[in-house]
């Protein structure tokens, strides 16, 4: 663990670390510093580091929504908009409980792509029809439901290209070093 | 008391009490009609998928009572769902409905 540039730069152990609470979050420091074959105040303070310098945000649960609420529909709605006012109708967006997640991209107009849930597909058009098509700068939108999940996953230090180079670079060194 | 209600017909509504024009759940045309007027114009616009979409599921009728409050152009598009008409034929008379509608209330008689 160092600083570069007033930011935190992560080394294997941080990774190591990371991964462990990912897969996690509830285990103590003595069992992952017990997995990684290091002492426990080491872990401890270099998740106290890590968590100071905002790479780890919170710590969370992850809840099967069908499990809680039962059937729901899933949707991804992507809203055409005009430039001038993308950023209020995605902050609007953001607001909104039926919400999941909000992007903006720019192909060959400008989009705001947002994963949506409702109870049924009435809620969803209800939702989309009342709350969303009046707002000032959208021009139109495209609404797919999804019909089979194949993968959902959180961003993990897994596949973080970063460490990814990191791996590659130190089985370079690795390689150097051998005689 | 008849040019009133004629009049409270033909208003302009505000923005988010508009009819907005979808071809399927969640997929906005990006066409919206606020008054009798813009609807009759639209109508004869959007893609006769929407107009299908909307007259099967009773939107039209909904927002005519609910929101413009005109019960008798509600009921006549009611009958339009029964003949279960669709593509260019739904369109013509759909059109035609409201187009008469709004000639009649607003006393002008001309084809729009």
């Amino acid at each position: 663990m160092k600083f570069k540039n007033n930011t935190l730069a992560l080394d294997a152990t941080d990774y190591e670390i990371l991964e462990s609470l990912q897969e996690d979050s509830r285990q103590t420091y003595t069992a992952i510093g017990k997995r990684l074959g290091i002492a426990h105040s080491t872990v401890y303070d270099r998740i106290k580091r890590m968590e100071k310098y905002g790479i780890i945000k919170r710590y969370t649960a992850v809840i099967d929504a069908e499990q809680v609420g039962g059937k729901i529909i899933t949707a991804i709605m992507t809203v055409f908009t005009d430039p001038k006012e993308s950023e209020k109708v995605a902050k609007i967006l953001c607001e909104a409980p039926q919400v999941l997640e909000v992007y903006t991209s720019l192909s060959e107009e400008l989009q705001i792509i947002a994963k949506v849930f409702a109870e049924n597909q009435e809620a969803l058009h209800a939702f989309i029809a009342n709350s969303v098509a009046p707002l000032p700068g959208v021009l139109r939108i495209r609404t797919s439901m999804v019909t089979k999940k194949f993968k959902e996953t959180q961003f993990s230090v897994a596949n973080d290209p970063k460490k990814l180079t990191f791996i590659k670079e130190a089985h370079n060194k690795i390689g150097e070093n051998k005689p | 008391m008849r040019e009133e209600t004629n009049s409270k017909i033909l208003r302009t509504l505000p923005r988010e009490k508009a009819f907005y024009f979808f071809t399927s759940i969640g997929n906005y045309t990006g066409e919206s009609a606020a008054s009798l007027k813009e609807f009759v114009e639209k109508t004869n616009e959007v893609n006769v998928k929407s107009l299908e979409f909307h007259l099967y599921r009773g939107d039209f009728e909904k927002w005519i009572d609910e929101t413009l409050e005109d019960k008798e152009l509600a009921t006549e598009i009611g009958g339009l769902r029964i003949l279960n008409y669709s593509g260019t034929m739904l369109k013509e008379h759909l059109h035609n409905i409201v187009a008469k509608r709004y000639e009649k209330l607003s006393g002008n008689f001309k084809i729009v």
